[in-house]
């Protein structure tokens, strides 16, 4: 097997006396498309959360691409190519869906080269991610006209705009229709085979299973299975922790 | 329009109003711009803070006081820098002494730029309501050590007694406001500069979300501090030639309330946006101002300031320009 990407070793969070994650373990592989899955309350967004920054972990270390980046500030780790969406949808609700995609690609994609992009290639980038996830049309519109999905969508391409080797996709489909999950599962699928690996943050039964290559459970901040998604969901602890013993 | 062009007509504007009142005849005319100018670069430095990031600055006085006490010091060590100065660097140090104003307004915009460094950097995990409550306090301290160094007089108060008249400007008054004039364009200029370039963008995605800008990759802490610093630095440069348009400086009237209260109302009623919110903001009210002071009394000042944010928060939020923007199409595209 390559190197993991991402290496996370005894990975441990507490909020005062809540133990929020236990000693978690896990590894993903370059180009690997994870599916981590998990009751409410199960530590999955603290695991993102640690995994980018947003948190810090007390115990345990979290590597990425060979260099260990607990301590690292968010942005930093952004920067070193590891990129999340926000479980809930957090646009910058001032700024057009344009100008929401030019913020990665100015203190991402440019700080890392080390030169300012200029006009004419941030709008050309601009519009071809916003072309991926087929919001070019709505460019110029603010946030707050956006449809839960296209706000998805805008949440996706920022993420994806900002480059990273590994994206997080922490409940991106949670309260879309049917063909919307659709959408979205097909939208991370070109991703992936654009060489980004990603770690899928789902509820959605069906859409974690098209998805992930791999499966992994957290429970009550322990991971209780790691493996190939049809073995896992027959695995008796992870159907114990679903419907109970 | 390309920042030399916007620079030009600020010049252009800036010295047509100084001709106009130089020919008008009145120095009273100039003693009141001075104030209304003074508040344009106060309005325009909060806003850097407190309407590009979002973070609500109360401690405006305390910034202007620090420029202010710059000049006073300084004035003071060039009245006799023999009570100050070892007789080794004595001589050098009186033919640096007494320094003229430009040089002691740049000094005074580095002391209030390194407190502004200083604060942000103790202040700024703090949000909303917390970090407006740590300015306040900041205020309050630098208040309480003002007070207590007798070098700038203390709580009695210190003597800045410029010269009556200035070669090409004449009467002092005319030399401090054409000072003013320029501290205003070198604001509303950074501003507008700000405003345009990735580090604007950066401010606004602070407000908006900073969570998710640090996501984005933007380094929230640094261009938090940078802000601090910049908004520091301008109050700190208003705040520089006020002891020399006042004459006698005191700490009441230096940490006045009424600084922190105009600094935040005046962008508010504006518009916190664009760099013309805090313009149209400062003419607005520091004119009305001016005006109740001679016709009613200075007491209805803080008044009119209260009842004006009060209606402008219910009816137009987003300032004078936010009504501009509503009624004459979209908003301004940069």
């Amino acid at each position: 097997m390559t190197a993991p990407i991402l290496r996370i070793e005894q990975l441990s969070k507490r909020f005062g006396g809540f133990v929020a994650l236990d000693g978690v373990d896990l590894a993903v592989a370059p180009g690997e498309r994870l599916g981590l899955i998990g009751p409410n309350g199960s530590g999955k967004s603290t695991l993102v959360n640690c995994i980018c920054g947003t948190l810090r972990n007390e115990d345990g270390k979290v590597s990425f691409d060979g260099a260990q980046i607990d301590g690292l500030i968010a942005h930093e780790r952004t920067r070193l190519g590891l990129a999340r969406s926000f479980q809930l949808p957090r646009p910058f609700m001032s700024m057009t869906v344009a100008e929401n995609i030019h913020v990665p690609l100015i203190y991402t994609v440019g700080a890392r080269a080390r030169h300012h992009l200029s006009a004419a290639e941030l709008d050309q980038r601009c519009m071809e991610l916003l072309a991926l996830v087929a919001l070019d049309g709505k460019a110029r519109h603010y946030p707050r006209d956006l449809t839960q999905v296209e706000m998805r969508k805008l949440e996706l391409a920022r993420a994806v705009a900002a480059e990273p080797k590994l994206l997080i996709a922490d409940e991106a489909m949670a309260g879309l229709s049917h063909s919307e999950v659709e959408d979205i599962v097909k939208l991370l699928i070109r991703l992936n085979e654009r060489g980004i690996t990603i770690i899928m943050i789902e509820h959605i039964m069906r859409a974690v299973m098209a998805f992930s290559q791999r499966l992994a459970v957290l429970v009550s901040g322990k991971k209780i299975a790691d493996g190939t998604p049809d073995d896992v969901i027959k695995d008796k602890d992870v159907v114990g922790a679903y419907l109970g013993t | 329009m390309r920042t030399p062009v916007f620079v030009l007509i600020e010049i252009v504007i800036a010295v047509a109003l100084y001709l106009a009142f130089h020919f008008f005849g009145n120095d009273y005319l100039f003693f009141a711009g001075y104030t209304v100018l003074q508040f344009i670069v106060l309005a325009t430095a909060w806003n850097i803070l407190g309407g590009y990031c979002g973070y609500v600055n109360f401690g405006s006085a305390g910034f202007f006081a620090i420029g202010a006490y710059t000049s006073v010091c300084l004035f003071t060590i060039g009245q006799a820098p023999e009570d100050v100065f070892p007789a080794a660097i004595l001589p050098a140090m009186q033919a640096i002494f007494p320094l003229p104003v430009p040089v002691i307004i740049v000094i005074a915009g580095i002391m209030a730029g390194l407190v502004g460094l200083g604060t942000g950097y103790l202040t700024l995990r703090l949000r909303g309501v917390f970090f407006a409550i740590a300015t306040l306090a900041l205020a309050v301290v630098l208040q309480t050590l003002i007070v207590n160094w007798s070098f700038v007089g203390g709580s009695r108060g210190a003597y800045v007694i410029p010269a009556n008249t200035v070669p090409v400007f004449g009467p002092y008054i005319q030399y401090l406001f054409a000072l003013m004039l320029l501290l205003v364009i070198v604001a509303l200029t950074s501003a507008r500069l700000i405003e345009r370039s990735s580090l604007g963008v950066g401010f606004a995605t602070i407000r908006d979300d900073e969570l998710a800008a640090e996501a984005c990759g933007v380094p929230t802490l640094k261009l938090k501090l940078i802000a601090t610093v910049l908004s520091g630095a301008l109050m700190g440069m208003a705040g520089a030639p006020f002891p020399f348009y006042i004459g006698y400086t005191e700490p009441g009237s230096v940490f006045d309330l009424g600084y922190a209260i105009n600094s935040i109302a005046m962008p508010m009623i504006g518009g916190t946006t664009s760099w013309a919110g805090p313009l149209i903001g400062a003419i607005l009210l520091g004119t009305m101002q001016q005006v109740a002071t001679v016709t009613i009394s200075s007491a209805v000042n803080l008044l009119i300031v209260g009842l004006l944010l009060i209606g402008f928060v219910i009816v137009a939020p987003s300032g004078i320009v936010g009504l501009w923007q509503s009624w004459f199409g979209k908003r301004s595209k940069p």
